[in-house]
């Protein structure tokens, strides 16, 4: 963003301060993220620099509450990611299956009652959290399926849709239907038609709408607290109860892995964003 | 002419208008069949819940099942001087059954709500019944006024009366911290139990300041992101993903380590001198906290949709305004400014309406000063146990939000989200 020469001085100096404003949001944006990584090593167990920390002491540093996380006493992390993966995991399933399905059904031309059916299946992404789970969990508790897993990937599964249905629509609006009608006249039945022709071509968004709802289920607290029991802990919800009681380092190395992770699917997204542009000819 | 002649018919000699008509049926129910898993599985386990969460706010039939005899016979009633005593009998009836079943506890416990005292009045009662001293051959209406004083007290046959009724909207005037009184009024509780509407309005206003914040903080760097290189803008574009898709309990918990006492924050205003070492604000676990984390978790929903329109946004478009003997600032408010509204609306939109919920971050950083109404929901769901209150909370905060979904929709209709 070089200036023209001509630039008088009083542009020249606003324009200078919106750089400066910009760069002040931006590490406002991504410096709390790296407060985390330093301190997970933090060798003493306050959450604050220590001296040697400020002076690069190397004795300041150890690995320690990284073994604390994995191997440590009573510890529950272990437990809680192998029920967040697991959680997660069905949950993704799931809401990639109905959501994909769902789509395929609105982005057809002759969906009947089509703004009121979009709506309803996007409300568990605008309704607040909270009543999402209080409505949950009084269905779950009366099917009998509070403080299972069952109940929980179920509730994942409402909370996930919304996103696979948002991001399959925009794919498929973008997708020419003469494909499909090739296909047809050359004598494929509609399942096959959909297997081979369809979904490799809408699978960048079937596949990004599954990291999103992948994300919320991994991500989410307020209605497993609702539903979770003891054996359902899961990773969201020991950093929740960590923050609330215990204020130990051990929740800084989780922190520490968790952003790892969320950067690996912030690239597999956007990969799969530039991927699914280029095969809709969308050339920004 | 007539309309034989003008009709054009299949292969099959069926007239080509029913045919279409039938295709287009066809078509018609193929599309909602491919919906429908998922419409009745979020009616099912959604949509439904959601209705059960008002049949539950507004429900009191609990009394109206104790005490089904005396309530028939309070119908006539005026309830203006003390029953007659067919009512006395029948609550006796009554209040016979419920010891036998032991529920008279639970009759203390809610009558007791309605009108203080009850509890004591309803155990003498009870102490009597149990020992058989009241006789039903004789005037039940007197011996009962024997047993307390407050049995002769016409106060307290009222408020038994105004249980009567199966729904009730006590859970709502309590919300807003009114009540039903006496006379059937709706009239506020005394001034320092007014907890409710605090909290109301500081949901609100929390909302309202984080959504100017976002947008305050937003705009610039949207607009910095449009109009540098693709080179350039990709990679800062990183700084308003990687928060997005970063865990929410993760950024929440590097502001508790930024704002603490002892925190990174606050030694940075040591050093430069804007506070002294031992006299540092408390910036967490009050309301401070809540803005400052939840500008920056909102932030990237104000950005993205804001992204997006100005990213369709010529810059030819300015550079014409300029040639046309604008100043860069008259250009930018006249033409880039008034393109960008859409991308403002749905940003703001998306920001309040996810900041009007909040429930996580508020809890963790927000302090006594910092909670917010969904706080309160939570609080009622899984401490006091009134599920009928929370239900009745979270509708009124439903409606609230589908107020402004519905404005969303019409500004900016909901097929228009875009995601990353």
């Amino acid at each position: 963003m070089a200036l023209p020469k001509y630039t008088e001085t009083r542009y020249r100096i606003w324009h200078y301060f919106y750089i400066a404003i910009c760069s002040l949001v931006f590490i406002f944006l991504i410096a709390p993220l790296f407060v985390i990584f330093p301190l997970s090593f933090n060798a003493e167990e306050f959450l604050v620099f220590s001296e040697g920390m400020k002076n690069l002491d190397p004795d300041a540093f150890s690995l320690r509450w990284y073994k604390d996380m994995v191997y440590g006493t009573k510890n529950p992390w272990g437990l809680a990611a192998k029920n967040s993966f697991i959680i997660a995991i069905f949950a993704t399933l799931g809401s990639v299956i109905l959501g994909t399905v769902a789509a395929l059904g609105l982005s057809s031309r002759h969906m009947p009652f089509k703004g009121i059916i979009m709506a309803t299946l996007i409300s568990p992404m605008i309704v607040p959290l909270i009543i999402s789970g209080v409505a949950i969990f009084f269905f779950m508790a009366k099917a009998g399926l509070a403080a299972t897993h069952t109940g929980i990937v179920l509730a994942h599964i409402i909370l996930g849709t919304p996103f696979v249905v948002i991001t399959v629509t925009a794919t498929l609006s973008g997708f020419d239907h003469s494909v499909t009608r090739a296909a047809a006249s050359l004598g494929s039945n509609p399942v096959n038609t959909f297997m081979k022709v369809t979904l490799p071509l809408i699978l960048p968004g079937v596949i990004s709408g599954g990291l999103f709802a992948f994300v919320t289920s991994f991500d989410e607290v307020v209605v497993v607290l609702f539903l979770a029991g003891l054996e359902n802990t899961t990773i969201p919800v020991q950093m929740w109860t960590g923050l609330r009681e215990q204020l130990s380092p051990t929740i800084l190395s989780v922190a520490t892995c968790l952003i790892v992770l969320s950067t690996l699917i912030l690239i597999s997204a956007e990969l799969l964003r530039r991927r699914s542009e280029r095969l809709r000819g969308i050339n920004r | 002419m007539s309309s034989e002649t003008k009709q054009i018919l299949t292969t099959d000699g069926i007239p080509l208008e029913i045919s279409l008509k039938k295709a287009e049926r066809k078509n018609k129910i193929k599309a909602f069949l491919l919906v429908a898993p998922l419409l009745l599985f979020l009616i099912i386990t959604y949509v439904f819940p959601i209705g059960e969460m008002f049949t539950r706010s507004i429900d009191d039939k609990m009394i109206t099942n104790m005490l089904p005899k005396t309530f028939k016979s309070m119908e006539q009633w005026d309830g203006k001087e003390l029953p007659s005593e067919e009512v006395f009998a029948s609550f006796l009836s009554d209040f016979k059954i419920l010891v036998e079943n032991k529920k008279h506890g639970k009759l203390a416990q809610r009558l007791n709500k309605e009108k203080n005292g009850f509890t004591s009045v309803v155990k003498k009662l009870f102490r009597q019944v149990k020992r058989n001293k009241i006789d039903e051959t004789q005037n039940i209406k007197e011996q009962i006024m024997k047993v307390h004083k407050r049995w002769r007290d016409v106060e307290y046959w009222q408020a038994i009366k105004r249980t009567a009724p199966p729904y009730t909207s006590a859970k709502y005037l309590k919300a807003m911290d009114m009540y039903l009184n006496e006379d059937n009024k709706i009239v506020q509780v005394s001034e320092d139990r007014r907890i409710h509407r605090i909290l109301w309005l500081r949901t609100v206003e929390v909302a309202f300041f984080v959504t100017v914040f976002c947008f305050l903080m937003g705009y610039p760097i949207a607009h910095l992101l449009a109009t540098l290189p693709m080179k350039y803008s990709n990679l800062l574009m990183i700084c308003v993903l990687l928060p997005f898709w970063t865990s929410l309990l993760v950024r929440t918990a590097s502001w508790m380590i930024l704002l603490q006492q002892q925190g990174v924050v606050n030694d940075f205003f040591v050093i430069i001198g804007l506070v002294s070492d031992d006299n540092r604000p408390e910036m967490m676990y009050n309301k401070v906290g809540t803005y400052v984390a939840m500008t920056q978790i909102l932030l990237p929903f104000m950005v993205l949709p804001l992204y997006s329109v100005m990213k369709t946004i010529s810059p030819s478009l300015m550079r014409a305004g300029k040639s046309l003997g604008g100043t860069p600032f008259v250009a930018f408010w006249k033409v880039y400014f008034p393109l960008t509204i859409p991308g403002i609306g749905a940003g703001c939109l998306l920001v309040f309406i996810l900041a009007i919920g909040y429930y996580i971050t508020p809890a963790l950083v927000g302090g006594a000063s910092g909670t917010l109404i969904s706080n309160q929901i939570a609080y009622h769901m899984k401490t006091t146990l009134d599920w009928s209150f929370a239900s009745a909370m979270g509708l009124m905060l439903l409606g609230g939000v589908l107020v402004i979904y519905w404005l969303y929709n019409k500004l900016v209709g909901v097929d228009n989200i875009k995601l990353g």
